[in-house]
């Protein structure tokens, strides 16, 4: 970890393990959905629609994943003013979000053909719309602060802000009002799904995170170099006047 | 405690004499209430039962829209230096602000609720509650605008940005206030909703002023 977070060796190690990420993605994700849509049978009561399933429930998770991973690199910046942590934090926002849309996207498609609405008010729906305003509001803090070294402090305490915030909305809207049903996967007393839908589901899964962090470490080095590309253009400017 | 008291009250008054801002955000929490009936038409039986609804959703916005007041004239000014240097902590100082900030736009909401209650229509033994549930829910949506407010305080555009981020943070406020008061969330009358949303208050009377503080440091470094 340590070694790793030196900039300048996280992009060379980064370089060498993105195209191995890239392609267990991409054969992950061809199993998982030729699975998902071909192999798995159709629900007896939920019919084709359940195989909507196989996006929304790993978008859903990663949704929940970004802002975790933003938790832990925020301890980075503050606990050990870290710039890789903030780069990471600054990196998962979009994706976060970006995951957290799709799954209120799929989520609201497959809603209209079951509860023949495309939104309810229930509590587990609520709940990820407001981590998806959220995400939203770290972005703009970030976008408004035009200080790097300030943004990544007071974006971090926000996020954590959050942190604490986000299972509090969720027992709160759960106490409020629920049609969402319960977990069905991470069970005491084992999962409630068949077989033949949860091993594509857990191959989808598996997919998106990949997916996910690849896109992660892509991001994380786009902005390395162009906060390189920043720091280097001022001592130009400062050179040059 | 001596500066936290002399901080409180002059935060106190500058808010009552200064700038001309007193009372507005009452103002304005008259004027939510006050234009609802055109929106949903003067049916009294809607009226109450939406009214504790109504009055918690004016609450909110009224408390959002006087927050870039709790550290942003100070900041413009000057004197937040002075108290980011003080040896008292910064946690207990914001806390004093938050204090003074809450009693002169806050508590003047949960007094005038029960009023505006009536006009509503609502039944007797609800008007107590709307106000008592305010009078504990105000507080703690000061509390979370103060991270808001210390969070944005550096910035020249921070106006939308402030509501935009502490908005998603009073959703339980919301909840378990507007629960306790109509007593129909299913979660069953007055007790639990209320005893929850004392622990939320509770809860970001230590965090609040913490993250707050955290976020002036890093704002002003």
């Amino acid at each position: 970890m340590i070694a790793l977070a030196n900039p300048a060796r996280f992009s060379a190690i980064a370089e060498k393990i993105l195209p191995w990420l890239a392609g267990a993605t991409a054969v992950l994700f061809a199993i998982g959905l030729w699975q998902g849509f071909f192999v798995a049978p159709a629900d007896y009561q939920q019919g084709e629609t359940v195989r909507i399933m196989f996006i929304h429930v790993p978008s859903a998770w990663l949704s929940m994943f970004g802002w975790t991973m933003m938790s832990i690199a925020s301890l980075g910046v503050l606990v050990w003013r870290h710039p890789l942590a903030d780069v990471a934090a600054q990196a998962a926002a979009p994706l976060g979000a970006a995951f957290t849309l799709i799954a209120l996207v799929t989520g609201s498609l497959w809603g209209r053909p079951m509860w023949g609405t495309w939104w309810v008010w229930d509590a587990r729906l609520t709940s990820v719309l407001v981590l998806f305003l959220m995400y939203l509001g770290v972005m703009a803090l970030r976008a408004a602060l035009d200080e790097p070294s300030r943004a990544a402090k007071l974006v971090a305490i926000l996020t954590l802000v959050g942190f604490v915030n986000i299972p509090i909305v969720k027992f709160s809207v759960d106490w409020w009002n629920t049609l969402h049903q319960g977990a069905s996967v991470f069970r005491v007393d084992g999962p409630t799904i068949h077989p033949a839908i949860l091993v594509p589901l857990l191959i989808n899964a598996l997919a998106f995170t990949l997916l996910f962090l690849t896109l992660h470490l892509l991001l994380m080095r786009t902005e390395l170099m162009r906060r390189r590309l920043r720091g280097l253009r001022l001592r130009a400017a400062e050179s040059g006047a | 405690m001596g500066t936290l008291i002399a901080v409180m009250r002059r935060d106190f008054t500058l808010a009552i004499r200064a700038g001309g801002g007193f009372g507005l955000p009452l103002v304005f929490f008259v004027s939510v209430i006050a234009v609802a009936p055109f929106a949903i038409g003067p049916d009294l039986v809607l009226l109450s039962r939406i009214g504790p609804a109504l009055l918690w959703i004016a609450a909110l916005l009224s408390t959002l829209i006087g927050l870039d007041r709790l550290f942003g004239q100070d900041a413009e000014d000057g004197s937040l230096d002075l108290l980011l240097t003080t040896p008292s902590p910064l946690a207990l100082i914001v806390l004093a602000k938050a204090a003074a900030h809450w009693i002169a736009t806050g508590l003047p909401l949960a007094v005038a609720a029960p009023l505006l209650g009536l006009m509503l229509n609502l039944p007797p033994e609800t008007l107590g509650t709307v106000a008592l549930t305010l009078l504990v829910g105000t507080p703690t949506l000061t509390l979370l605008g103060a991270v808001g407010a210390a969070l944005t305080v550096g910035l020249k555009r921070g106006g939308l940005l402030l509501p935009v981020l502490v908005l998603p943070l009073t959703v339980p406020v919301l909840i378990f206030g507007v629960g306790a008061t109509a007593g129909i969330a299913g979660g069953g009358g007055f007790g639990p909703s209320f005893t929850l949303l004392l622990a939320v208050m509770l809860g970001s009377l230590v965090l609040g002023p913490l993250a707050a503080a955290a976020a002036l440091k890093a704002s002003q470094a």
